[in-house]
């Protein structure tokens, strides 16, 4: 036995090693699903799986990278928040200053191409769900969620997209949010919404229509800007979170990754 | 005389280049871009089994890389590729290329095996293995070298920082992030209330009742093509055509004042287009009739709905009629398995996305623009 493996064995039988980790090292069967039981983020996984959901061209991985990067992104976003502070006054300079000054400056990169990253893996995802079918009952309601999820990580994506200030931002989301002004009814150049009006005065106008809702003014301004920054950093993010929560959840209470029957 | 027979046999190779240029940038306008990615897809999906085997896949990777390399020759190509924001769509090329070929040979592989009456690869589905060590170690390794994968792209690019946002100096073209290039792209065929409102909100709904409408029992939980032809083509033309091909059409052929190029043609914001676009009514009423077009309205209706009559028969008839007529003729195995609310959803979706490859091609081929058009309410379609 080499001195290593002695002192491994030294650290394993330890009282702190043991108030960690409850089971021996997991050799046997039964260490091994204590393993997995006794571990909270382990134990998203059940304890035996099939043998072809585990096969790595079968689910491509894709669900389990998208969720990986989103937690790159969480890491990432949390840092770049002691960074940034959304005000049209701030806000691009700071992350000037965060790629000329900061060591590591590497964050902001790693979050952007991150955020790429996971829109390209969530439809690869999807795409693996639909190629094998696995929508189909009993995994009919997961599919619904992780549409939802897809939608939510592309206003991830959108919202962020704002956040430096700089031309590239700022055009792109007026692209993007300019089209809220002809939704139905709800914006003030969208068919019908010149029908709602009491007495000749109309009820939708620039100054209250889908648009304003999104942008909270009537252009890419100081206010659009911190509702993105929040939306950004805190609502989506919770959701997309508790989302995933339910997703995983309804994996293992659907019987799993799917097989043929 | 050595010198002066080098010169003209460069000068003959680059007019050779430029000739493949103005080819390729030929092919690429819309019409012929889009009708060959339809046509690449229906080849593919016919002969899956054969183009799924890994020599065709390797030739056709080689033949790609080649190709996209020389291309980034071309100093207006390569502008396009070398934008930080771009390198996605590189990378979409490659791993979207990669896994459709990865699901499709599994399916090709399967189906062949269900011929022959041999199990499926995903059988065995009882037997169990433990998660630990077997699976965690994959995602372990996964999750290292998707960071590792992270921390090059990023140590060897910088994230873009353009100059300082002004409300006042609009960049031409503005474009939206990439992967909403395909909305942004139908713009140009559709009204903002139906390319940015109505359209989105019906691809959800459309993707979120993917399980409800497809009741085949076949193909859950394995990879197959032959079981589930129809699901898998409608998911194919409606992903890879209708939102990845027009992502790449917004990259690469969008220029200045959302103007076609070719994808290595110079962006010159100051070319200049006659397009006169012309309306449905405009057709009926002047072409056809041989009058002006209605200024005011008859049988109780106001003047742009008189106008407009025409063309909301035209949408009545393909909204409402139109189903019926399937609903007997190509769709009638399908609508009989899956019984009335069922095929109504189902082909209201179909015939969504059916109008956006008919107002493309109408565009393009007659300059065609709205079937109804009452401007006086916003209301154009
Ligand atoms: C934040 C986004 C998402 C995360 C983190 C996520 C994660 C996962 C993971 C880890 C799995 C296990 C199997 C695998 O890796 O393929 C899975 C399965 C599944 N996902 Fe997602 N997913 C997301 C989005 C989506 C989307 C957009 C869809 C479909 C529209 C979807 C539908 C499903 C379904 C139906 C299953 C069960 C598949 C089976 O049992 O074979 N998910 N997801």
């Amino acid at each position: 036995m080499s001195v290593f493996s002695r002192f491994g064995d030294w650290v394993r039988e330890g009282q702190i090693w043991g108030s960690v980790f409850r089971h021996g090292v997991p050799r046997d069967r039964r260490t091994r699903a204590m393993a997995v039981l006794s571990n909270v983020f382990l134990h998203l996984h059940p304890v035996a799986i099939r043998k072809s959901g585990i096969r790595l061209s079968f689910t491509w991985c894709m669900g389990g990278l998208t969720f990986f990067l989103f937690l790159v992104e969480v890491v990432t976003g949390v840092l770049l928040m002691f960074y940034y502070r959304p005000t049209v006054e701030y806000a691009y300079f700071d992350i000037q200053g965060l790629r000329a000054h900061v060591t590591l400056g590497l964050l902001r990169e790693m979050h952007r191409w991150g955020a790429h990253a996971m829109v390209i893996a969530i439809w690869l995802h999807m795409l693996r769900v639909f190629l094998t079918g696995s929508y189909k009952p009993p995994r009919e309601f997961n599919w619904v969620v992780g549409v939802i999820l897809l939608v939510l990580t592309l206003l991830l994506s959108f919202t962020g997209y704002l956040l430096p200030w700089d031309q590239l931002a700022m055009w792109a989301i007026a692209v993007g949010s300019n089209m809220a002004r002809a939704t139905p009814v709800l914006g003030h150049e969208g068919p019908l919404a010149q029908l709602v009006q009491i007495g000749g005065v109309p009820l939708v106008h620039a100054g209250d229509d889908a648009r304003f809702g999104l942008l909270a003014g009537t252009f890419v301004g100081p206010n659009a800007l911190l509702r993105f920054y929040v939306l950004h950093c805190i609502f989506i993010p919770l959701v997309v979170g508790v989302l995933i929560a339910v997703h995983f959840w309804r994996i293992r209470k659907d019987g799993g990754i799917s097989g043929p029957l | 005389m050595m010198n002066s027979i080098l010169a003209t046999e460069s000068l003959l190779a680059a007019g050779g280049v430029e000739a493949i240029k103005s080819g390729i940038n030929w092919i690429c306008q819309p019409h012929w871009f889009f009708i060959l990615s339809c046509a690449g897809t229906g080849v593919f999906l016919a002969g899956y089994r054969t183009l799924t085997k890994p020599a065709v896949g390797i030739f056709v990777l080689v033949a790609f890389t080649i190709a996209y390399s020389l291309s980034a020759f071309d100093p207006d190509f390569l502008s396009i590729i070398i934008k930080p924001d771009n390198i996605p769509i590189t990378l979409m090329f490659y791993l979207f290329g990669f896994f459709i070929w990865l699901g499709f040979r599994q399916s090709a592989l399967n189906d062949q095996a269900m011929e022959e009456g041999k199990p499926l690869m995903e059988a065995g589905s009882d037997d169990k293995v433990l998660v630990w060590p077997d699976l965690v170690y994959t995602e372990l390794i996964a999750m290292v070298l998707c960071t590792v994968f992270l921390m090059v792209w990023a140590v060897v690019l910088r994230a873009p920082l353009e100059q300082p946002a002004d409300p006042s100096l609009a960049p031409n073209p503005a474009k939206a992030p990439w992967y909403f290039l395909g909305l942004q792209e139908l713009l140009v065929y559709f009204d903002p209330w139906i390319a940015g409102v109505l359209l989105p909100g019906l691809v959800i709904v459309g993707l979120a009742a993917i399980p409800f409408i497809d009741k085949n029992p076949r193909g859950n939980g394995y990879y197959t093509f032959k079981e589930r032809k129809f699901a898998v083509t409608m998911f194919m033309i409606g992903f890879v055509i209708l939102w990845l091909v027009l992502i790449v059409f917004g990259t690469f052929l969008r220029g200045p004042n959302w103007n076609f190029f070719g994808p290595y043609e110079y962006w010159d914001a100051h070319r200049p287009v006659a397009l006169l676009n012309i309306n449905l009514s405009e057709i009926f009423w002047v072409q056809w009739l041989n009058q002006g077009i209605p200024t005011e309205g008859r049988w109780g209706l106001p003047h742009y709905v008189y106008r407009e009559l025409p063309g909301i028969a035209v949408l009545i008839g393909y909204f409402f009629v139109l189903p019926g007529i399937l609903r007997v003729t190509v769709f009638k195995k399908l609508a009989d398995q899956m019984g009335f609310i069922r095929f109504a959803l189902m082909v209201q979706l179909f015939l969504w996305m059916a109008l956006i490859p008919i107002k493309m091609v109408l565009r393009w081929g007659w300059n065609f623009k709205y079937i109804v058009a009452i401007t006086e309410l916003f209301l154009n379609f």
